[in-house]
């Protein structure tokens, strides 16, 4: 390992409000309105992007997706692939973008993801352990495997389901200042939370995400061609990336995940300690997700994430290290696989200063977090403003 | 236990590498793969032992004694088959022999709880007899 010198920035973002359902909408349609929408962020014509990273388009596109992409955009890159990392992917982008740039193949990345809505969902099911191992006994999907972790979360430290549900309040509270939030309008409480209905214990309904249509882009580019862009650039200070497993019962820990080792290796690239992070933008899937996630990132001891939550003074813009000031995706809304980007696209506006009525008050740095299939797939970033 | 034999739920997607899994829990014996060089035993069935990659893995028949290392209650499934089942609980289970295994287990859930002692019990799930497990009566002496 070893410190880096930020080669590459984000210069671009863009993103779609999300909404609860569509009709006859492509992926295509939307990941090209929301490239565009990042495109002009960053003050730049599609003849500037010569790379592109885009994520599995289950349903619609399941070979040659890059190509696909490229040719509805009216793009030709130098550079381009498919990034698969779950909520990890777009996190994952950024950092393959900056590779890319840096080994000379192309200057300018859109990194973009995208889902529609449409009924029925697109489905393509497993063929592999996934499918023969775990689904017979009656656990399918993400909300069995996660439950099963704050379980064992919970059994280990004895971490009260107030605790937990403190992460979804303080999220749908964040919400209440992001217009485009899903929850906007809708703030839930603690009480709230413990009222929701159990799903798959011990995950109250609000402690899970809601699955929403949207889209995120971001554009990658040189330091030098962000200094050209409208915006403050928003430097890449360091990244890690961790694949442990893929289904529940074959994790290394139950309640660790890979982000710890991703964590200190972005934060070690970044030559920053934890504390020295003003906004901490941290994917969230499930309230476990970003419990597991503060006492990985080194903020706490293992099972004081309640505590810390309480002595940060929440989540929000004023609190002593913000987190997910945009509502989180448990406030946002899940747009698929971009609901891992919403955090990086949010750490670029706060680092920029230009959220409207949920700016954290002096922002230079954060710690995004990218979390994919059952706390298995992890990416860390660290994201500096240019000074 | 519960009667899940009329469910329509997706069954166990056998392969001929995992059949001997399967094919011996339905006729009551629990059967893993272990590694004859690194002497692992390992869960879910492989080619290879993915500790060593060693080829010299062979099936060898487990003690079925496990503890409970996560569980959830089930009140609202992934696949809309389980429904009627509900609520119901899946678990984590390390065996006694090392590797954990996801399952179907047959508990009181207000008596269940992580560290529970568990053994391996064949239970007909949607007309096929699937590796499930229940609370052992074995008691933890009190240290």
């Amino acid at each position: 390992m070893r410190h880096l010198s930020p080669q590459a920035a984000i210069s671009g973002i863009g993103e779609l409000k999300p909404i609860r359902k569509t009709e006859g909408v492509t992926t295509l349609e939307l990941l090209m309105q929301v490239s565009a929408l990042a495109l002009k962020d960053a003050g730049i014509g599609p003849d500037q992007v010569d790379g592109l990273l885009v994520g599995p388009q289950v349903g619609e596109t399941p070979q040659h997706v890059p190509a696909t992409v490229a040719e509805y955009f009216g793009l030709q890159p130098t550079m381009s692939n498919v990034v698969d990392l779950g909520g990890a992917s777009g996190p994952g982008m950024i950092w393959r973008a900056a590779a890319a740039i840096a080994a000379g193949q192309c200057e300018t990345v859109l990194c973009v993801l995208g889902n529609h809505r449409n009924t029925p969902a697109p489905r393509s099911p497993n063929r592999n352990p996934a499918r023969e191992f775990d689904p017979p006994f009656g656990a399918s999907g993400a909300n069995t495997s996660y439950a099963l972790l704050m379980q064992a979360h919970m059994a280990t430290y004895g971490c009260s389901a107030e605790d937990y549900a403190m992460i979804a309040a303080g999220s749908r509270s964040n919400a209440q200042a992001n217009p485009d939030a899903i929850f906007f309008g809708q703030p839930a409480g603690v009480d709230d939370v413990l009222a929701s209905p159990i799903v798959t214990s011990p995950l109250h309904l609000f402690e899970i995400v809601m699955p929403v249509a949207g889209g995120d882009a971001v554009v990658v580019t040189t330091t030098e061609k962000a200094k050209a862009a409208p915006h403050r650039p928003v430097h890449l200070l360091g990244a890690g990336e961790k694949i442990t497993h893929r289904i529940v019962s074959q994790a290394p820990s139950l309640t660790s995940g890979p982000l710890k080792e991703a964590i200190q290796k972005a934060l070690f690239q970044s030559g920053l300690t934890i504390e020295f992070i003003d906004f901490l933008s941290f994917y969230d899937c499930y309230t476990i997700m970003v419990a597991a996630t503060i006492e990985d990132a080194g903020l706490c001891t293992p099972g004081q994430f309640g505590a810390w939550l309480r002595e940060n003074g929440g989540m929000g813009p004023n609190a002593r290290q913000p987190i997910n000031t945009h509502g989180g995706q448990l406030g946002f809304g899940q747009p698929d696989l971009a609901g891992g980007m919403t955090h990086v696209v949010e750490a670029v506006r706060q680092i920029r200063g230009n959220t409207s009525g949920r700016q954290i008050p002096s922002c230079n740095t954060a710690l995004i977090t990218g979390n994919g299939a059952t706390m298995s797939e992890a990416v860390a970033l660290v994201f500096g403003g240019a000074s | 236990m519960k009667d899940l034999s009329d469910l329509e739920v997706p069954g166990p997607t056998k392969t001929s590498l995992t059949a001997p899994f399967w094919d011996n829990a339905a006729k009551g014996r629990l059967v893993i793969q272990k590694c004859d060089d690194c002497s692992r035993h390992f869960f879910y069935p492989r080619p290879l032992c993915p500790s060593c990659w060693s080829p010299e893995v062979r099936w060898s028949e487990v003690s079925g004694l496990g503890r409970l290392q996560s569980f959830s209650e089930i009140w609202k499934p992934g696949h809309p088959g389980w429904i009627s089942a509900t609520p119901f609980l899946v678990g984590l289970v390390k065996l006694e022999e090392g590797p954990t295994l996801l399952s179907h287990i047959f508990a009181d859930s207000n008596q269940v709880s992580v560290g529970d002692h568990l053994v391996f019990v064949p239970h007909n799930i949607g007309g096929q007899i699937l590796p499930c497990f229940k609370k052992s009566e074995f008691k933890e002496e009190t240290p």
